[in-house]
């Protein structure tokens, strides 16, 4: 594997506490004032220019929110959050929607440029050998710039921030914003149902494959703020999108909640594949500061034969609580999860995935790599479940994890739930350690002890990593490295 | 799950119902008159703090998701006085394994019957207490749970109410060349029993133990709790057969701590009962020892079946195997929760767990949820779960050789769950289990 040296010598390069993304933008914003209220939801939505029925919708899942307690079972431990003390809104200064790209503060461009992300459409077109990839933008709580959008808007594909949306498409987002993930869902989707700030929203039509694959990057700049983004995905008949999701934060003392909920929707013969790259500040090697990851994501395969698919590669977070799901509601649908979890320092990752069959016919794949290193915890959670009516179901899991070092821990807690007796689940899990044999062949052809585990655990989750487009494939390698530096030896 | 609002909402707690009322009224009545009496009232009443607290465990309570205690239990049963001489006439029909070679121990209602047992003493190296004799001697330390988690109440149930049992000790290096078969009978309309066996293996000591539950169609609840504790190079062979009669509740716990270079061996067919749940908390303690825990379960009509299990490994160079199997008919139901834990700093742990269903009927149920803790990191551990049909190639294949419909199922599922039956060394008892198993083909109940 050629990417081996490229990789070694790049961990070489970044010390381990040097989060790379871990600077912060210079940037005067404006925030909601501390804490949380019916006031701050108004403000919010105010601030969105919001219809009515956009502000009743938030209220009503603030009020519910207010009688929920926190969920406490999942393997992770934390201080308690204060949510009265946080800040629900920042956007940058004097913000004003941008037209084009030359109206976005050069200082944000500036950052996405050091986070690696191409906003200038030109500089993308320049590359000829690149693909070329339409971004969303959001800082804090604001989408800042979204590119092609012109180019999309002929093929009739919408891809805009999500308040945009509201205002321009609202039947749309009236019919489905929602109804994957209710206001009631859980504790963190019903706070994002409150306060949520922004997002995207995609809109494929009927029969449009889209034309390039879509883009956010998310970044939570200012201190004490929590980012609560909402993505609404939908494929109508016969169509197919592929979403790309990136994340980073600055390296700050204090830990950073950020609650987000996705939704997707697949009507007949539809497909949407959602990949993920999670790199939010995952706090020092003692554990102090890092971004509280709880997020709500899931899809619905309303139609008949449609397809969503989960791809996700989760470097980052001090806390991660992710299950993105599937509803397999419509014949002949199928859901796929490939997840690549790793957890170093002090991280403490418990993820998975639900797979819920509802129709006949339906299929699931379950593929995911868990590795945990120096003192972090790794969970994998995951249901699958056939009802009565789902004759035929099939589902194959797979769940394997590695541990490095003797201080971290790797679970595995799947439910299985068959109700019918044409389902047929298979379901297998392993846990190891880099076999000492796997290690010596390596390094006996001349690998160093840090090659060989990077030759090995990228060969461990390379099923998963082949599911990734190309550039976050290559970006994933690389970060698998960078977030297993100092695990050996 | 992020979906699931139930987690929420856990610590809300809903009226008393009646047989937790009953279980309260009946706990303060009897507690004193108990064996033991007062000298043990304190660890009874720790065994009963969970349900005076909580009441009994509903789906709620993740342990018990599947199993939801407190709907399967809407009554509960007085507790069985002395058994009568028609009680033991009828119970003397039901005893199983006639032709297994044991000594027997015979209990009818949860009451020692000396005239169905054979002496206690006579098995080479091995005493034999009752119950009620080592808890006037020794207090309450017998009811003192090891290996159990915090506050679990079905062992908590049996601390509380528990009246008869027995308390063996096999002497160091001690082989004795007969197995001891403890049988558990129930007869009557309705009652709850509560029994217990506490074996001690010295040191290099071999023994085998046999645990039988049968009973007639009364709504019995019955309630055994088993505990081992091994010395180190101590091997033991546990079989059980739960046959007890459809309209029973049966609980049951075996809890088992393994010194080094110890081997347990524990296998259990469950082919009887309304609703049954067994529970396994095993932990490694000593170097170098290995368990093996294995069942089969059947059940058809609206039955349910669950088995529980916990595997700490706490040592080095242990070895573990779980491998359970269930055939499913009518609307039954079968669960499995099995966890193994490793704890940090035991290297070189081998865990394998499998746990397979066969659903025979379109409603039938199957609930899976196979665990791994793992915080140590030279270990190999896995875990395995399926659920489905018999395979149709394989039927067409025997219906094609002239085999009807009924017989190919049979054949497909005895061969299913002989993988595991067919692992007991000694043939009677073998033999036995087999037929229980070809007995339910047929029946199907």
């Amino acid at each position: 594997m050629p990417a081996v040296q490229e990789t070694v010598a790049r961990v070489r390069e970044i010390d381990v506490d040097q989060y790379k993304y871990g600077f912060v933008t210079d940037i005067e914003s404006e925030r909601a004032e501390q804490g949380l209220n019916e006031d701050i939801v108004r403000f919010i939505s105010a601030k969105k220019d919001e219809p009515e029925w956009m502000l009743e919708w938030r209220l009503d899942a603030y009020r519910r929110w207010r009688t929920m307690t926190e969920p406490n079972w999942a393997r992770v431990d934390y201080p308690p959050i204060p949510y009265d003390d946080l800040y629900y809104y920042s956007a940058p200064k004097a913000f004003v929607a941008p037209k084009t790209l030359d109206d976005v503060d050069p200082e944000l461009l500036r950052t996405y440029e050091k986070l690696g992300i191409p906003l200038r459409e030109q500089e993308i077109l320049a590359g000829v050998e690149q693909r070329r990839v339409a971004v969303d933008a959001v800082f804090d709580s604001v989408s800042v710039a979204t590119t092609f959008k012109a180019e999309l808007a002929k093929a009739g594909v919408i891809f805009c921030p999500i308040s945009e949306a509201i205002r321009e498409h609202p039947e749309l987002v009236k019919k489905y914003l929602g109804s994957v993930v209710p206001t009631t869902d859980n504790f963190f989707a019903t706070l994002n149902s409150a306060v949520f700030s922004d997002g995207s929203f995609v809109y494929v039509p009927k029969g449009v494959r889209c034309p390039m694959e879509l883009s956010t990057y998310f970044r939570i700049n200012e201190r004490n703020t929590g980012q609560f983004e909402r993505t609404l995905i939908i494929a109508d008949e016969g169509a197919y999108v592929s979403y790309l999701e990136g994340c980073t934060a600055p390296m700050r003392d204090e830990n950073q909640l950020h609650a987000a909920v996705v939704e997707l929707v697949a009507l007949d013969d539809a497909e949407i594949k959602y990949s993920t790259v999670q790199n939010w500040y995952p706090g020092d090697a003692e554990g102090k500061g890092g971004i509280y990851n709880f997020v709500t994501k899931r899809g619905d395969c309303r139609g008949k034969n449609s397809k969503i698919s989960w791809t996700q590669v989760e470097t980052g977070s001090a806390i991660t609580w992710k299950y993105p799901s599937c509803i397999l509601r419509g014949e002949g649908s199928r859901g796929e999860f490939y997840s690549i979890a790793i957890s170093n320092g002090r991280q403490q990752v418990d993820s998975g995935t639900k797979m819920i069959h509802l129709g006949k016919n339906t299929t699931s794949k379950i593929i995911s790599k868990g590795i945990s290193a120096g003192h972090s915890q790794n969970t994998y959670r995951g249901l699958v479940s056939a009802h009565r009516k789902a004759s035929n179901a099939r589902n194959f899991t797979n769940c394997d994890s590695l541990l490095i070092g003797e201080n971290c821990g790797a679970h595995t807690v799947p439910y299985l739930e068959a109700k019918t007796s044409t389902a047929v689940f298979e379901h297998e899990a392993t846990t190891s350690k880099i076999s000492d044999d796997q290690k010596f062949y390596c390094q006996q052809r001349g690998l160093s002890e840090e090659e060989a585990v990077a030759l090995i655990v990228n060969g461990f989750v390379k099923d998963v990593l082949q599911q990734l487009p190309m550039e976050f494939a290559v970006e994933a390698q690389k970060l698998i490295s960078i977030s297993l530096e100092g695990s050996v030896g | 799950m992020s979906g699931a609002t139930g987690a929420m909402n856990a610590d809300i707690r809903p009226i008393r119902t009646a047989a937790e009322t009953a279980l309260g009224d009946l706990f303060a009545s009897v507690r004193d008159a108990l064996p033991g009496g007062r000298a043990v009232s304190a660890a009874r009443e720790q065994g009963f703090a969970p349900i005076a607290a909580r009441g009994l465990p509903s789906r709620r309570v993740e342990e018990w998701k599947y199993t939801d205690l407190r709907a399967l239990m809407r009554v509960a049963q007085p507790l069985s006085g002395p058994p009568s001489a028609a009680d033991i006439a009828a119970a003397r029909a039901l005893l199983p394994f006639a032709e297994v070679e044991a000594a027997r121990a015979v209990f009818v209602n949860g009451a020692y019957v000396a005239e169905l047992s054979d002496p206690l003493d006579g098995l080479e190296g091995v005493s034999v207490r009752r119950l009620p004799d080592a808890l006037e001697a020794g207090g309450g330390a017998v009811l003192a749970p090891f290996g159990l988690p915090e506050g679990e109440p079905a062992a908590g149930l049996n601390a509380a109410f528990v009246g008869d049992g027995l308390v063996i000790e096999v002497a160091a290096g001690a082989r004795p060349d007969k197995a001891l078969h403890v049988a558990n009978v129930q007869v009557g309309v309705g009652h709850a029993a509560y029994g217990r066996v506490a074996a001690t293996l010295g040191a290099g000591a071999a023994f085998t133990l046999i645990e039988s539950h049968v009973g007639d169609a009364g709504a019995h609840q019955t309630n055994g709790l088993v505990s081992l504790d091994l010395a180190d190079a101590a091997e033991l062979t546990l079989v059980k057969l739960q046959d007890e009669g459809l309209a029973t509740l049966h609980l049951a716990t075996l809890t088992a701590r393994l010194g080094a270079r110890t081997k347990l061996s524990s296998l259990a067919l469950s082919a009887g009962s309304a609703a049954a749940r067994q529970q396994l908390f095993v932990s490694f303690e000593g170097d170098h020892a290995s368990a093996e825990l294995t069942g089969a379960g059947f059940a058809g009509a609206k039955r349910h079946l669950d088995t529980t299990l916990v595997v700490t490994h706490d040592a080095l160079h242990c070895a573990s195997r779980e491998h359970f199997k269930t055939a499913l008919d009518g609307q039954a139901r079968s669960v499995f929760q099995g966890k193994i834990v490793v704890k940090p700093g035991a290297q070189k742990t081998d865990g394998k767990m499998m746990a397979q269903a066969l659903l025979l009927s379109e409603d039938a149920e199957a609930d899976a949820k196979p665990e791994l803790e793992i915080f140590a990191d030279d270990v190999v551990c896995g875990h395995g779960a399926t659920v489905g049909a018999l395979d149709d190639e394989l039927l067409f294949y025997l219906k094609a050789r002239g085999i009807p419909q009924g017989e190919a199922e049979a054949l497909l599922v005895r061969a299913f769950v002989g993988e595991v039956l067919e692992g007991v060394e000694d043939e009677p008892l073998r033999d036995a289990l087999l037929d229980r198993a070809a007995r339910w083909l047929v029946a199907r109940d």
